[in-house]
């Protein structure tokens, strides 16, 4: 088991003050002192964007603002920014992240160090504005580095750690959080002063690839003979990603007095099975859990934070001892033999020597509440598949037949 | 078929830093025909020269003109292109 995260004494000054996760992001991209913003309005993201024209219009934040009549153009222009060496931000929801994603594919490739904030909400069709997965699972593949926030307070210190991850892995940084539960709700978030933020992530541009006085071209085509080593570029910098992070989260934590880590474990010393959810709903799951060691059960939580790079050996590590381990999938994959996250978890547990038996759950499609006796439904048929050594279909959680 | 940089010394995103490099890219391995030209009555008029899409024929100093081959995809175009029909498209 590797050491335990800790966090070190705050570097300056802190205010704490109320805001909402969307807010925690807006704040966080002024201090990171961005130098352009191409951004669509969608909820529930627009908040973001819609606080970051404020700041630029009231010269708080010196940064060029583009408006764009789409958010495949969004992304072209981020693109087309981040090569001139520019600090770029966007962020997105659901149908705008679907919109994006041809766009998200070439921003990896290309090596254009992006970060976007993706307010998850569910996708179409029903037309639905509330929270799931479903549109970052979509795009797991794009090459993009995905980080989750289970709050408004961990919105912000993603955020500014996104940059870091972003301009040093020359990679694009997704920084997911959930629709409403964290980008409406107003929280208590402790705002370094912009002194220290400069200080972590100095808003030096960077080498300017699309310089004039330069012979440069990207964007050219990659025939059969080119493009799998092109591709395989940012295939390897993705898994070079894989230690910087960690090293960029210790380096955060001592610096800003916070925890992170790949992956948050609950209560899991002693667990003999384990509920693995991402995002906000681990709050949810805690209390559940909390409720069932008060009766002597020895449950745990397990949250994921790094979903891409997905961290296969912190994985292994955590799990060693669970009898069981209940994914929890807030997003579907029809006709797969799995859901997303239960497809990667089941991948990167395959080579576990004595490896636990994993129930898949299928959750809050669409914004549906997943409440604390829904959660307590979960451990318990968890608890069943540790004690039959095996585990049933999916079950999708709160379906009315 | 001349070497192939690996993906290490492939400029960052599989970007072009120097200028006309596509002369380096050999494709003869796309081609699946080769033109091959009588030039007993070539009249040197250019038409194949003209409408090559890969500059793969090259004009000579005596006014004559000449396939490379590490250029040509096999189209076949100046086959169509050649007014006294002197070039043939034969399988590789």
């Amino acid at each position: 088991m590797t050491t335990k995260a800790r966090a070190g004494k705050a570097q300056g000054s802190t205010t704490r003050i109320g805001l909402s996760g969307n807010y925690a992001v807006a704040y966080a991209v002024k201090m990171a002192d961005v130098d352009v913003i191409a951004a669509y309005p969608i909820t529930p993201q627009t908040t973001i964007v819609e606080k970051l024209s404020e700041m630029v219009a009231n010269c708080e934040l010196n940064a060029e603002y583009i408006n764009v009549e789409s958010e495949h153009s969004a992304m072209s222009a981020c693109i087309g920014a981040s090569l001139t060496g520019a600090r770029v931000f966007t962020a997105t929801s659901s149908q705008g992240l679907s919109y994006m994603s041809e766009v998200l594919f070439i921003a990896s490739a290309l090596r254009t160090p992006v970060v976007m904030a993706n307010v998850n909400r569910a996708l179409s069709a029903p037309l639905n504005i509330w929270n799931d997965h479903s549109d970052a699972m979509a795009e797991r593949d794009s090459g993009w580095i995905q980080i989750w926030a289970t709050s408004a307070q961990e919105a912000f210190d993603t955020t500014i750690m996104a940059f870091k991850i972003a301009e040093e892995m020359r990679l694009p940084v997704m920084v997911n959080m959930d629709g409403y539960i964290v980008s409406h709700t107003y929280e208590p978030v402790l705002l370094p002063d912009s002194g220290t933020v400069k200080a972590y992530i100095p808003s030096a541009p960077m080498e300017n690839r699309v310089s004039t006085k330069l012979a440069y071209s990207t964007g050219v085509v990659g025939p059969p003979e080119y493009y799998y080593e092109m591709k395989y570029q940012s295939i390897d910098a993705m898994e070079r990603s894989r230690d910087r992070i960690r090293e960029i989260y210790v380096g955060y934590n001592k610096m800003f007095g916070r925890i992170y880590e790949d992956l948050t474990a609950y209560h899991l010393e002693d667990a003999e099975y384990a509920l693995l959810t991402m995002g906000s709903t681990l709050g949810t799951a805690r209390i559940a859990a909390e409720r069932l060691r008060a009766k002597g059960k020895k449950a745990g939580v397990i949250s994921l934070r790094t979903f891409r790079p997905f961290p296969s050996d912190r994985l292994l590590e955590a799990v060693e001892g669970l009898k069981a381990i209940g994914i929890m999938d807030r997003a579907a994959t029809p006709g797969g033999p799995s859901n997303p996250l239960f497809a990667d978890v089941s991948a990167a547990l395959y080579g576990a020597k004595k490896g636990p038996v994993l129930q898949n759950f299928v959750a809050g499609l669409g914004g549906r509440d997943i409440t604390v006796d829904d959660f307590l439904h979960m451990f318990k048929v968890t608890e069943e598949a540790a004690g039959e050594g095996k585990s049933r279909p999916t079950i999708y959680v709160g379906l009315r037949e | 078929m001349k070497h192939l940089k690996g993906w290490k010394d492939i400029p960052e995103g599989g970007s072009v830093t120097e200028p006309g490099c596509s002369v380096e890219f050999d494709v003869s391995s796309w081609r699946t025909f080769r033109p091959e030209v009588d030039r007993s009555r070539c009249t040197k008029c250019g038409m194949c020269w003209l409408y090559c899409p890969d500059s793969a024929i090259e004009a000579k100093e005596d006014g004559s003109y000449d396939v490379n081959l590490a250029y040509c995809k096999g189209c076949g175009i100046c086959e169509k292109a050649c007014a006294l029909k002197l070039i043939k498209m034969v399988k590789e």
